[in-house]
């Protein structure tokens, strides 16, 4: 995917000049995808003017196009109701993250490189375990939880987050993987280190970007649970932002440049990791239908 | 395999060992690396699925919290479910919001994939920032698209009533025959990124030759767009409408957040029933029976993707 982004890349800025039709309609190719980015993208221009507005313009009977008369009310009341919600996410995220690469990434590197037993029984079960509609694992989740007086705890939210993660990240690991050769992982042991050494010391580091890459994406799956958060949470306090987020426009329906406020910060991820890894996301989205 | 043998042969016979007990021992230590996969995989899908299905036939409600036992009872979940009057329009309500959603992510998945085809300046970085719904929290979407539809003070209505393409503003989220357009054309938004990627992943694997053979010999763009490209983009279209079907039967929180299921169960889908029964009726086992059917319709699309992959796959290595 990216070597395709990068031919797309060199093929227009490579154009020669000289076809002046060509770049006439190379240009308005440009005007119209800028349009159409526009149109996609209002709603999230449209988050962050609301979250500027006052009160009086939330409610006009005429759009505010632009924050004119911006305040940052609705973010000063984010830290105060939201502040909390917000370090449960990070919390959880982090959690996820680790849970899952601890699983995700040995199994990667057994079925890889080391051709473990069952790895294609594996990789099938993974691949199916990512069409199980939440709200069944949901349903046990919750019972099994509440046996273990493990609702609202941190632990369970961890755990059942990881389920969104796992097999993304062992997918896209494991693809990566296949193309690191073998030569790596024998010279190594050659030298006389243990598998599990050559494992963290040598496969880990060379798969540096595909490790950081699936810990992104976890990271966000994790971030953006909603259906795991709202049904193994009941305390408030205990609640990741997007319960936090849900339980105030149900409370509040007129505070909507805080509720805005909120969408912002709890979109900063997801801005960073398109900053950051923008190259992987394409690749991300696509992996989940194209590998076997 | 082979060549890590031949490797490591001659420090095996140094060692005075048989080959065929390191390779045993090597398939049992690298069986250390997807041990711990396994278990997770057992405790955290086999598992809950299992005990779903069970619950589906269990009396599993608040008592069983306290009692610690649900009685079984056969079918009583499902006929319980099928006799109410109201779970008729919550099947309904899926199939138009799956059928609708998907065909529109598709069809302007597609419409964009071939725009971008075309080669002009910045066309990557507009591609990437089309990825943006996609990556956005679904909580974070759907509420910005509740305060958009807002009957009074919704940017959308609001502009309508403007350009007076409307002369009252539309009830979006508070009327029963609107509410589950709003929540289709919200996961439309939410849903045409990922055919955009996949569906242009897919075209730009076509050879080039063929359209150019096809061009030469007089084929107009239309012609060139059902007979060749379509036909072509088959296994990948295959994989991107079941992939979909499984995301958009299971979507929960764009309804969650833009509707609630309302009004009146108006916008409700079997995902966000299973939910409401299970958790805030607390009828377990009756949700669980929800989850099942859900469970069903997902082995049916899984089996079509998977066959789709395997074609598709075939083709690629």
């Amino acid at each position: 995917m990216s070597t395709v982004i990068r031919q797309a890349a060199m093929s227009s800025t490579g154009s020669r000049p000289g076809r002046p039709s060509k770049r006439a309609r190379a240009a308005l190719g440009t005007c119209a995808g800028i349009v159409i980015v526009l149109v996609m993208l209002f709603p999230l221009y449209w988050m962050l003017d609301a979250s500027f507005m006052r009160p009086q313009d939330l409610v006009s009977l005429t759009p505010t196009w632009f924050p004119v008369h911006g305040t940052l009310a609705g973010y000063r009341s984010v830290f105060s109701s939201q502040g909390g919600h917000l370090v449960v996410s990070l919390v959880v995220s982090l959690g996820t993250v680790v849970v899952t690469l601890v699983i995700a990434a040995p199994a990667a590197y057994g079925m890889a490189k080391l051709r473990a037993p069952g790895r294609r029984a594996l990789l099938f079960a993974l691949l199916v375990a990512q069409m199980i509609p939440g709200i069944v694992l949901a349903n046990s989740f919750y019972i099994v939880a509440n046996s273990l007086g493990l609702i609202n705890s941190p632990v369970a939210l961890v755990l059942a987050d990881s389920t969104l993660a796992v097999p993304f990240a062992t997918l896209i690991l494991h693809s990566f993987l296949r193309g690191v050769p073998d030569e790596l992982g024998e010279a190594a042991a050659i030298d006389g280190a243990s598998r599990l050494r050559t494992f963290v010391s040598v496969i880990l580091p060379v798969a540096r970007n595909a490790v950081i890459t699936a810990g992104l994406f976890s990271f966000l799956f994790a971030w953006a649970d909603f259906l795991f958060a709202v049904t193994l949470t009941s305390q408030d306090n205990h609640a990741p932002v997007t319960v936090g987020i849900y339980r105030f426009i149900g409370a509040n329906v007129t505070q909507w440049s805080s509720v805005m406020a909120t969408g912002v910060i709890a979109s900063i991820p997801a801005a960073l990791l398109l900053v950051i890894a923008q190259r992987y996301v394409a690749v991300g989205i696509g992996s989940a239908a194209t590998k076997d | 395999m082979a060549s890590v043998l031949s490797v490591k042969a001659p420090a095996a016979a140094a060692a005075g060992a048989a080959p065929g007990r390191r390779r045993r021992r090597t398939a049992w230590r690298a069986a250390g690396f997807v041990v711990p996969a396994w278990i997770y995989v057992l405790c955290f899908y086999v598992y809950p699925l299992v005990s779903n299905v069970k619950m589906g036939f269990q009396n599993y409600s608040i008592s069983s919290f306290y009692t610690g036992s649900a009685p079984f009872v056969g079918f009583a979940n499902y006929t319980a479910l099928f006799r109410d009057p109201q779970f008729v329009s919550i099947v309904t309500n899926t199939v138009l919001f799956t059928l609708g959603s998907l065909a529109f992510q598709f069809a302007l998945g597609l419409a964009l994939a071939l725009f971008f085809r075309r080669v002009f300046p910045l066309n990557g970085v507009l591609r990437s920032l089309l990825l943006v719904p996609w990556l956005l929290p679904l909580v974070v979407s759907g509420t910005v698209w509740r305060w958009m539809m807002d009957y009074d003070s919704g940017v959308i209505n609001q502009t309508l009533l403007h350009l007076h393409l409307i002369s009252q503003p539309i009830p979006w989220l508070v009327s029963t025959n609107t509410s589950l357009v709003a929540v289709i054309l919200v996961n439309i938004w939410v849903g045409i990124p990922f055919n955009l990627v996949i569906l242009y992943g897919g075209l730009q694997s076509l050879p080039e030759q063929v359209f150019e053979a096809a061009a030469i010999d007089g084929a107009n763009a239309w012609q060139r767009f059902t007979r060749i490209t379509l036909p072509m983009l088959r296994p990948v279209i295959l994989v991107v409408l079941t992939l979909g079907l499984i995301y958009t039967i299971k979507a929960f929180d764009i309804i969650m957040l833009v509707t609630q299921g309302g009004p009146a169960n108006s916008s409700q889908t079997l995902t966000t029933y299973a939910y409401n029964l299970s958790f805030n009726q607390l009828l377990f086992g009756q949700g669980a029976a929800v989850g099942n059917i859900l469970i069903l319709v997902a082995i049916v699309f899984a089996a079509i993707y998977l066959r789709a992959v395997r074609d598709s796959g075939g083709d690629r290595r």
